[in-house]
């Protein structure tokens, strides 16, 4: 067992894990932060993707000892004082999803793109994305949100 | 699926990689992104008994000007390879196949070194490092030694690496006004690996070709060089590039697979070597 500190959603956290719990798993069994989704486990889907000192990662394809001493933040920490997140805002009025299954995941990396590249054209948004897989959309609202929170639709 | 148990060590520093490497014999490997290891170690292809955490070492993740050519520590992840002005500068093939490879969330957390290391023929990076003849730099119990690109990759997955040795720094030239490049890659779905990559870069000289290094992706167990089109080019002019192309499978062993028949890669190498000479001679 390692002891890891990470802070989490602007919280602390000590525990004990084993070397080989994936982060996704700390993160959703021992912080209770379900929000975060298990789509694939081979590092494709994108559903467990989470922001790592603010830029976007596979928690699936990282183990919590090499969270250590780090900051996560989830889609539930999105949210301050109740507020939604822009980005979740945009999502939520361009109807960016059908089942929510890969939502928390292309929340994520969608605010990873942006702070990566705050006026991205249609095609560096379709690029950025390429890592999340939706099933249901066909991507065109995800796209809209996107450019939503990006400021590029009134 | 969980990865088989395993005892986590953190290395301080390339020096205390190298003891610790020592110390726990073959079945120790050393962690960087995790990109490629974890993946195996989720299905239970590699079970490593003690990961050596190269992630917390400092001073592995930089760019240098070294006037001829550009110093990267193994450490420098794809994604700032990508975005850093100097390789956007110096050897634009490089920052162009870092932000191509897999997808923002990967190379977030992949490294160079780690992607050499790993030295896998349907990765990109390899065959893009050895059209650039690049140099691998690499550290062991007894001291550093440097490896050339061509000699680094020996066999299926099978890098030069002795077993004690960390790779500490890629260099990779410094590419002129006169040099032209482009790295195609063919696959059917984004986010894949390529089905057949080319890389190509090209000395131009008003028009024509001085001379130019072609790197095969998929081609093999291992980057392969298309020598044949190389010297097809030697001095050649720019009509003569049609003709050339037809000869980039010389010499290579392309797999059959459930992405594509040997002879449908031998098809692209052949197609998207002239498309990778042309689109180099026009940039
Ligand atoms: C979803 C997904 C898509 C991908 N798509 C592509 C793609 O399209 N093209 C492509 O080329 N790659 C792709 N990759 C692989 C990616 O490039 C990896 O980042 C890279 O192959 C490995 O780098 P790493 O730092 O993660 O290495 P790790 O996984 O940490 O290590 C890989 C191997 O190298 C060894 N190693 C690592 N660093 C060193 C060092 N400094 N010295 C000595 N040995 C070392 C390790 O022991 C291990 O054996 C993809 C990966 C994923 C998960
Ligand atoms: S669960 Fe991590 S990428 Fe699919
Ligand atoms: S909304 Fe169902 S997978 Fe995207």
């Amino acid at each position: 067992m390692k002891r890891i500190h990470v802070k989490a959603n602007g919280r602390d956290f000590e525990h004990e894990v084993e070397p080989r719990t994936l982060l996704v798993h700390y993160l959703r069994e021992t912080l209770n932060l379900t929000g975060t989704m298990v789509g694939c486990n081979t590092s494709n889907c994108g559903a467990c993707t989470i922001l790592l000192d603010g830029e976007s990662v596979k928690s699936c394809t990282m183990f919590a000892v090499q969270a250590d001493g780090r900051e996560i933040t989830t889609v539930q920490g999105l949210a301050e004082n109740g507020n939604w997140h822009p980005m979740q805002t945009a999502f939520h009025e361009q109807h960016g999803l059908q089942c929510g299954y890969c939502t928390p995941g292309m929340i994520m990396a969608s605010i990873s793109l942006l702070e990566e590249n705050p006026d991205p054209s249609e095609e560096e948004i379709r690029d950025g994305l390429e890592g999340n897989y939706c099933r249901c959309t066909g991507y065109e609202n995800i796209i809209k949100a996107v450019q939503q929170a990006a400021g590029q639709t009134s | 699926m969980y990865p088989v148990p395993f005892d986590y060590e953190v290395a301080e520093s390339v020096d205390h990689a190298i003891e610790l490497l020592g110390e726990h014999g073959e079945d120790a490997k050393l962690l960087a992104g995790g990109h490629s290891l974890i993946p195996l170690m989720r299905l239970r292809l590699a079970a490593p008994t003690v990961l050596i955490d190269l992630g917390r070492v400092e001073d592995m993740n930089y760019v240098r000007d070294e006037g001829d050519h550009l110093a990267i520590g193994a450490l420098t992840r794809h994604r700032d390879v990508h975005h850093d002005p100097l390789v956007q500068e110096h050897c634009g093939i490089l920052s162009y196949t870092a932000g191509l490879l897999g997808d923002p969330s990967v190379q977030h957390r992949g490294t160079l070194g780690g992607t050499l290391a790993h030295g896998d023929a349907s990765g990109d990076m390899p065959s893009v490092v050895s059209a650039l003849e690049g140099t691998i730099v690499v550290q062991g119990p007894d001291g550093e030694r440097t490896i050339e690109a061509l000699d680094f990759f020996q066999d299926y997955l099978m890098t030069a690496l002795e077993p004690q040795e960390v790779i500490t720094e890629i260099r990779v030239p410094k590419l002129g006004p006169n040099t032209g490049w482009a790295y195609k890659k063919f696959s059917r779905r984004s986010q894949d690996w390529a089905i057949v990559g080319v890389a190509a870069v090209v000395e131009k000289n008003n028009g024509s070709i001085d001379s130019a290094r072609i790197g095969l992706t998929s081609m093999g167990s291992t980057p392969i060089r298309a020598r044949a089109v190389e010297e097809a080019l030697s001095g050649a002019s720019a009509d003569a590039v049609a003709e050339a192309a037809n000869a980039a499978d010389e010499g290579t062993e392309p797999a059959s697979d459930g992405a594509a028949s040997a002879d449908f890669r031998r098809h692209l190498a052949r197609v998207w070597t002239r498309r990778a000479v042309e689109e180099a001679l026009a940039r």
